[in-house]
């Protein structure tokens, strides 16, 4: 905030002409033009807390010692859920299917999700407004729709059975879309010069993509991918119409809200969080680097590249 | 010409498995829904038959009317609440935040990180009785009956926190697009804080608006886990109606219907607003 911190200095003198009887007025309306001007900074602080009092609710309630099957009033500090995060046996298989399943979504829908957007950015081509729609529409129908269109296909082919297979199929088809629109948003902002220079220099298209283009958007591909991943494990309402007997995290945690939620849940529910925001720290710090790697400009002394850190 | 062949092919190839994908398991099954939709079960099997039966649709509306206008009604109250949540937050992250920008822009997606439902059942916490919340609304008069869960005031009330990201992150996107130095000529021509916010700033961000509204409508008036978790028996939504009918009733005619107009009349609702709001929010950019 060091932006605002100049507007705190003190009003000037003539705001303030005496001392004594006037102060106590001066200070009331200095408090009060603080408040106006910082108005918005402290609705925007309230927010972000809102955001996060779930978040601490769960961690709390993680150490919680419920006496009954639900975990949504406050009795006692234990750290037993801690410390066997992974007793219940259905709950640990239904994560294992999750994470499964979120990772071959992932993989499948990143692969093909990247040649689309590759497709679209740099080619042009009869159909592409088809192609763009294409991609926009499954983000703008509502879970419930997709899912129940999705079982209603099932039913009507009369499938084997609904399974991990119909899961997967589901999710790649509901991240794909996503991973387009984080790929593209990377292609987009790409300096064609440096293909250029690499097809100058007697790369093969093959060795071009490979050795520049790749690199420059990994990325954009590994934001795509881990939105993917973060949309499959999480998702609940899709999973709910084409499971059959399969049980993830979401449809097991569904499943037990009806007979009282285990402890354990909270417990899983925060080694993902912590998990997840230890990938995304990695990611940005990767990106970081790639992007000073990047940064580097041709009038730079071939020394810089080497040790950035020398001035 | 033949150059210009072999220079588009990898272009289709590039795009065959994502439209495959797309076509053979959101499109046809969106064409198999509505098929199903105007189906008549055949008595006694658990077969259809295709017989042009638009009677399904009038008694699926005339029997869930209710829950049909409450889900609009619900989400767009939560939508209305997510802006006027969000733009202080996405303005401070834009234009005041300096180097507490990425841990702001970190608080609001970390809620994506614990789980959907674990959320929504920690809500369940913050709204019961023994709750500070509640009785603290229940002082100033907000709940005079002293509990909130299981009331619509707790599903609007799920239903902002959990798309309220959905709201900013397109928000800030806009804002901070903005050139800051159209706000300071805005200064400069002596307009005051205010009319630069209402004048310059707000339609400036106006994409970042119809982005972020959308992007909460949508899923929001689809939703079922709030009314699951957060109402009671008489805040059921049409999601809730639509997968009870489908997955605990097999009546997959009637819940066909139901999802077939949800998705027409959002699709009408998103294309009203649009004409009204400009097409490039939706859109997003076209390739270079």
């Amino acid at each position: 905030m060091s932006a605002t911190a100049v507007d705190t200095r003190p009003p000037a003198p003539d705001d303030a002409p005496g001392r004594g009887s006037l102060s106590a007025e001066t200070g009331r309306a200095r408090a009060w033009r603080w408040l106006r001007e910082h108005a918005v900074n402290v609705v925007a602080i309230l927010v972000v807390i809102y955001l996060l009092v779930p978040i601490v609710v769960i961690f709390v309630f993680s150490f919680n010692n419920p006496a009954g099957r639900y975990n949504f009033t406050w009795v006692g500090f234990t750290l037993k859920h801690w410390s066997h995060p992974f007793s219940d046996t259905e709950l640990t298989k239904a994560m294992l299917t999750s994470i499964k399943l979120a990772l071959l979504a992932t993989v499948v829908s990143t692969v093909i999700g990247t040649m689309m957007a590759i497709a679209l950015v740099r080619h042009k081509f009869v159909g592409r407004r088809i192609a763009n729609f294409l991609i926009v529409i499954p983000m703008a129908t509502p879970e419930v729709v997709m899912g129940a269109s999705l079982l209603s296909f099932f039913l009507i082919l009369g499938t084997p059975a609904l399974g991990f297979e119909t899961l997967l199929i589901a999710h790649v088809m509901f991240c794909i879309s996503f991973v387009v629109v984080v790929v593209r948003s990377r292609l987009i902002g790409f300096d064609r010069s440096l293909e250029e220079a690499a097809k100058d220099l007697g790369a093969g298209p093959f060795t071009t993509f490979r050795l520049v283009t790749f690199p420059l958007i990994l990325p954009g591909i590994f934001g795509g991918a881990m939105l993917a991943f973060a949309l499959s494990i999480d998702d609940f309402v899709i999973s709910n119409f084409n499971s059959g007997t399969t049980v993830t995290f979401p449809l097991y945690i569904f499943g037990a809200a009806q007979r009282g939620i285990p402890v354990e849940v909270y417990v899983v529910a925060m080694i993902l969080f912590f998990g997840t925001v230890a990938a995304m720290g990695l990611v940005t710090w990767q990106q970081r680097r790639a992007e000073k790697m990047t940064a580097i400009r041709p009038e730079q002394e071939a020394s810089d590249i080497v040790l950035p850190g020398v001035a | 010409m033949i150059d210009a062949i072999r220079r588009r092919t990898p272009a289709y190839l590039l795009l065959a498995p994502g439209t495959l994908w797309l076509v053979v398991f959101f499109v046809i099954p969106l064409y198999f829904m509505a098929k199903l939709s105007l189906d008549t079960e055949i008595p006694g099997t658990l077969h259809y038959r295709f017989t042009w039966e638009w009677s399904n649709y009038k008694e699926a509306l005339e029997l869930y009317d209710t829950q049909f206008g409450r889900s609009f009604i619900y989400a767009g109250i939560a939508t209305i609440l997510c802006l006027i949540i969000a733009y202080p937050l996405a303005y401070v992250i834009a234009f005041k935040a300096g180097r507490w920008r990425n841990l702001m822009l970190f608080a609001v997606v970390a809620p994506f990180f614990t789980t959907y439902l674990v959320r929504t059942l920690a809500w369940k916490t913050i709204l019961s009785n023994e709750s500070p919340i509640t009785e603290v609304l229940h002082a100033i008069g907000l709940a005079p009956s002293g509990h909130i869960l299981y009331t619509g005031f707790a599903v609007i009330a799920g239903i902002t926190y959990n798309f309220l990201p959905f709201m900013v992150l397109p928000l800030y996107a806009s804002l901070e697009r903005i050139d800051v130095r159209v706000l300071e000529a805005s200064k400069d021509l002596y307009a005051s804080a205010s009319s630069t916010f209402w004048k310059v700033t707000l339609p400036l961000s106006l994409p970042g608006v119809v982005a972020g509204t959308l992007l909460t409508f949508i899923p929001a008036v689809g939703d079922y886990v709030n009314a699951e978790f957060l109402g009671g028996a008489n805040n059921r939504m049409i999601g809730n109606v639509i997968q009870s009918l489908y997955l605990t009733q097999s009546d997959y005619s009637a819940a066909a219907a139901l999802s077939f107009v949800l998705m027409a009349v959002i699709m009408v609702v998103v294309f009203i607003y649009i004409r009204f709001a400009g097409s490039e929010a939706l859109m997003g950019e076209e390739a270079v």
